[in-house]
């Protein structure tokens, strides 16, 4: 039942044999001992196993991993700490850090896409990520500080 | 960058230093059980009952057994075998590793299935049947008391702690605790009133959802077990497996990393007898991750009816008071008797009122057990008393605030109980909360289908007493320091909080301190990480430790003729002719306490006031009975920060997660006790889309004079005062009174359709 996939994780060539049902979040973290992007509420809804695939955010608790036969698939491990994570730790925007990781990959895409976001497009953006610790308002103050150095390096 | 011997003239307390753990969080390195996989593990997959309340006929496990993969699958009776009595709990020994005899709520453990392949347990687990004679069942707090239904046959009290010991065994009876007070004369001062008025509140049952959900794993030989699991309180799982085992604690090692988030689910024993037992059964290790939706089936927070009766003067003096609480502690006790007797004296709330009388009842019913979330109580019964205390003052036509400054209990001024309030800053939060509200300036109260309002709320709470907390401080050769403690950082921000005050008084930066996670083979024993206690009693034992490293350190000094300000190195150098060595201090702090008498008074109740107040302002759509805050400020007397940035996000923090409980999240229930919404996309959590636009939070200027550098917990002062504030504000826009949570659009349109 088992099939290999071929993808490039955090930019080096991989391989795993993947059963059909497994998704992306069981074989990072099986195959490759990645847990940076973990499995919480299991049904896509909390954004703390978000991981990028072919430079989209996805679920990774959902989506199955034979889907990245071919991708290009990138992890919170990916590359050297960035303004993102500065400013997520300057403004001490975490407090139990296990939705971190997803809050990290989501802003980066939120900039990518919109180099000054308003709070109202911050807060749209990130709606589909949870923090039960409600770490909510540095969080923002931390998307706005990436912006800020973003724009400035 | 860390820096070992980092020396600092540099105050640590009071700096917003940022979390140590900062960059192994915002990288996806930091430690959970959740991550963890140990050579040869089994995974866990649990059966659950699908009855109410019923004794156990059959347990069919043939065709789980057959399945390709599946190692075993246990019953209760398999963990007999091991443990005659395999019965566990804080207050009560009343909850089976799987239940035996009898299952009594909807989702109970009741089989396991083990395999290397998690998927195959789960599939496995599926082909479990299980038959039950079903028994009559009782969900209702109220019912509970006098409901032919009886959960348990017996009670089991367990006598662990010193201020649960009153706990009896019982039968033929729900209420597992029943905790009275009477001061004064209630009934005559009641009589003499002016004005009497009186109301009944309820909440709902929620859950914590940690997003990491509960989580356990263990390894056995013949002769140790060692446990990794998601804890709030390791010393209590290693006293309790022991226990159970008939082992000596030092067979027994309890580790525990990061939490992710804990609220109080993650107390006492949860998964920790189950796996222990799986892995003494199968010479495995074995783990148990349960999902979101398992964890509904789990832990909770207690549902609660709340009667207030208040006699009132002509002059807006309260001067009589009664309160009646029921419980609702689902089937199993967990803390809930702690939350009937330590949030129950507390009931009356912050006021001055000479006569008293509080019934507080704890019950069993055929609900998933409820134990300690955020606030052990506490916001239930602010909810009732800030709601009476508005509904009062606007009966009287007195301002709110008026009112409750007429009333209020100050410093000096005896409690309920007897004790005296000290270092409790409840008029300042009260002044601090109208002036940031600008109470006395004319409020826009919107017009058409928009109707504006404000309100406030204050709380307070007594923290538990009395717990001991043990740390120590090692300072090695180099000058480096590491803190040894048992307190678990679930996103509170200890680690960081501890290295401060080592850092402090061993005049180091906070950042080169290390601190070491709860193992209970190396750390010292901690009650627990709950209550808001950990900052005062582990502070206060981590300052303890670092006093006695840091006399240690001079005393060698002198020993070796070094000046007093010599590094820390040169000591060990000299000592013992090369980078060698170490100085070990130790702390150890337990507040005096003195257990209440038979009228529930007593003169020493804790060692702390917890302070919090909120003022909300917000819309009602009158169409649709949605509401919006607009504006959510948080006051609160949290002694003085140790670090303020942290302690504010705290504060906001628990104001947010009070929210969700006040205004969406509820558990709902069918009339067979069947939970219907154990998963996100039917229970909603606070998101960004839910955040006020605006959030203010502040920390009165005041210090704990007996806490670490003048500090006191502050993880749950956010929480008490957001539910009432919110009522209050909707009854000042559009002039409905909500009584029960959560105030859902539902539940304000229909309000607003009675008054229509």
């Amino acid at each position: 039942m088992r099939r290999e996939i071929r993808f490039r994780l955090n930019g080096e060539a991989v391989a795993a044999q993947v059963a059909p049902h497994e998704t992306l979040v069981e074989v990072l973290r099986e195959e490759f001992g990645l847990h940076g992007a973990r499995e919480s509420c299991g049904q896509g809804m909390c954004g703390c196993c978000t991981v990028l695939v072919n430079a989209r955010a996805v679920s990774g608790c959902l989506y199955l991993a034979s889907l990245c036969d071919n991708a290009d698939v990138r992890t919170i491990e990916d590359g050297e700490p960035d303004a993102v994570q500065q400013a997520f730790v300057d403004a001490g925007a975490l407090q139990c850090g296990f939705c971190t990781p997803g809050f990290v990959l989501m802003t980066r895409q939120l900039l990518d896409e919109n180099p000054e976001p308003s709070e109202d497009d911050i807060r749209h953006y990130l709606s589909g990520n949870l923090c039960r610790c409600a770490a909510y308002p540095q969080i923002i103050e931390a998307v706005k500080l990436a912006a800020e150095k973003r724009r400035k390096s | 960058m860390k820096r070992a011997t980092q020396s600092t003239e540099t105050p640590q307390v009071g700096r917003s230093v940022p979390r140590l753990e900062s960059w192994l969080k915002v990288t996806g390195r930091a430690e959970y059980v959740h991550n963890l996989r140990l050579p040869g593990m089994l995974y866990g997959k649990i059966f659950r009952s699908s009855v109410a309340h019923g004794r156990i006929k059959r347990i069919d496990v043939a065709a789980a057994q057959a399945v390709g993969g599946v190692h075993r699958v246990f019953t209760g009776e398999d963990i007999r075998k091991l443990i005659p009595e395999p019965y566990y709990g804080p207050a009560f020994h009343d909850q089976p590793v799987l239940a035996l005899d009898k299952v009594r709520y909807v989702g109970e453990p009741v089989a396991v299935v083990l395999a290397a392949d998690p998927h195959v347990a789960e599939e496995a687990a599926h082909l479990i049947v299980a038959e039950y004679e079903e028994l009559p069942a009782v969900y209702d707090e109220v019912e509970a008391v006098s409901s032919k239904a009886i959960v348990h046959d017996v009670l089991k009290p367990a006598g662990t702690f010193p201020d649960l010991k009153h706990v009896k065994g019982r039968t033929n009876t729900n209420v597992a605790l029943d905790f009275h007070l009477r001061r004064g004369d209630a009934a005559a001062a009641m009589a003499k009133a002016e004005r009497v008025f009186e109301h009944r509140f309820r909440t709902q049952q929620v859950m914590h959802t940690p997003l990491e959900p509960l989580v356990s794993a263990a390894e056995s030989t013949e002769s140790s077990l060692t446990i990794h699991t998601a804890s709030q309180s390791p010393s209590f799982v290693r006293m309790e497996l022991a226990r159970l085992l008939g082992w000596p604690e030092n067979r027994v090692r309890v580790r525990v990393p990061f939490l992710g988030g804990g609220f109080g689910a993650k107390l006492y024993i949860k998964l920790e007898a189950l796996v222990a037992v799986l892995s003494l059964l199968t010479r495995r290790p074995v783990k148990i991750s349960l999902t979101m939706e398992e964890q509904f089936f789990t832990i909770t927070k207690h549902a609660s009816t709340f009667r207030i009766k208040s006699g009132v003067t002509r002059e807006g003096r309260i001067i009589a008071r009664e309160c009646e609480v029921w419980w609702n502690g689902g089937a199993y006790a967990d803390i809930g008797p702690r939350v009937t007797q330590k949030s129950g004296f507390t009931a009356p709330g912050p006021y001055d009122i000479d006569n008293v009388l509080i019934d507080s009842y704890a019950l069993y019913t055929n609900l998933p057990p409820a134990g300690a979330l955020r606030g052990f109580g506490i916001p239930q019964l602010v909810w009732a008393y800030e709601g009476h205390t508005d509904m009062m003052a606007r009966e009287l036509g007195i301002d709110p605030i008026e009112f409750r400054r007429r009333n209020l209990l100050r410093e000096g001024r005896p409690q309920a109980t007897g004790t005296v309030l000290r270092d409790a800053a409840v008029d300042k939060v009260l002044e601090r909360l109208e002036t940031l509200i600008d109470w006395k300036k004319p409020f826009d109260h919107g017009s058409g289908t928009l109707r504006r309002g404000r309100g406030i709320a204050i709380g307070f709470k007594a923290c538990v007493s009395p717990t001991t907390s043990l740390a120590a401080v090692n300072v090695n050769a180099d000058g480096s320091c590491i803190v040894y403690c048992s307190t678990a950082d679930m996103g509170q921000g200890s680690d960081t909080a501890m290295a401060q005050i080592a850092g402090e008084v061993l005049n180091m930066a906070a950042e080169s301190v290390t601190v070491v996670h709860s193992d209970t083979d190396v750390t010292p024993y901690d009650m627990a990480t709950l209550g808001s206690r950990s900052l005062f009693h582990m502070g206060n034992a981590v300052k303890l430790a670092a006093q006695d490293a840091k006399q240690k350190l001079a005393a060698l000094r002198e020993e070796l003729k070094l000046p007093p300000d010599s590094e820390v190195s040169e000591i060990f150098k000299k000592k013992y002719g090369m980078q060698a060595g170490n100085v070990v201090g130790t702390g150890s702090y337990l507040p005096s306490y003195k257990s209440p008498d038979q009228n529930g008074l007593t003169d020493n109740a804790t060692p702390f006031w917890m302070v919090g107040g909120t003022g909300v302002e917000l819309e009602v759509d009158t169409e649709t009975g949605r509401v919006r805050i607009t504006r959510l400020i948080n006051v609160g007397d949290v002694g003085t920060p140790i670090n303020p940035r942290i302690v504010e996000t705290q504060l906001s923090g628990a104001a947010i997660m009070q929210l969700g409980f006040t205004l969406f999240e509820k558990m709902q229930f069918d009339d067979r006790g069947q939970l219907r919404n154990a998963s996100f996309a039917e229970y909603k959590i606070p998101g960004l889309l839910d955040l006020p636009a605006e959030i203010l939070n502040e920390a009165v200027v005041a210090e704990q004079r007996s806490g670490p550098f003048g500090a006191k917990g502050v993880g749950e002062t956010g929480t008490f005062g957001v539910s009432p504030a919110i009522a209050n504000a909707i009854h000042d826009a559009v002039g409905v009174r909500l009584t029960s949570l959560p105030m859902n659009p539902e539940a304000v349109w229909e309000k607003l359709e009675e008054a229509r």
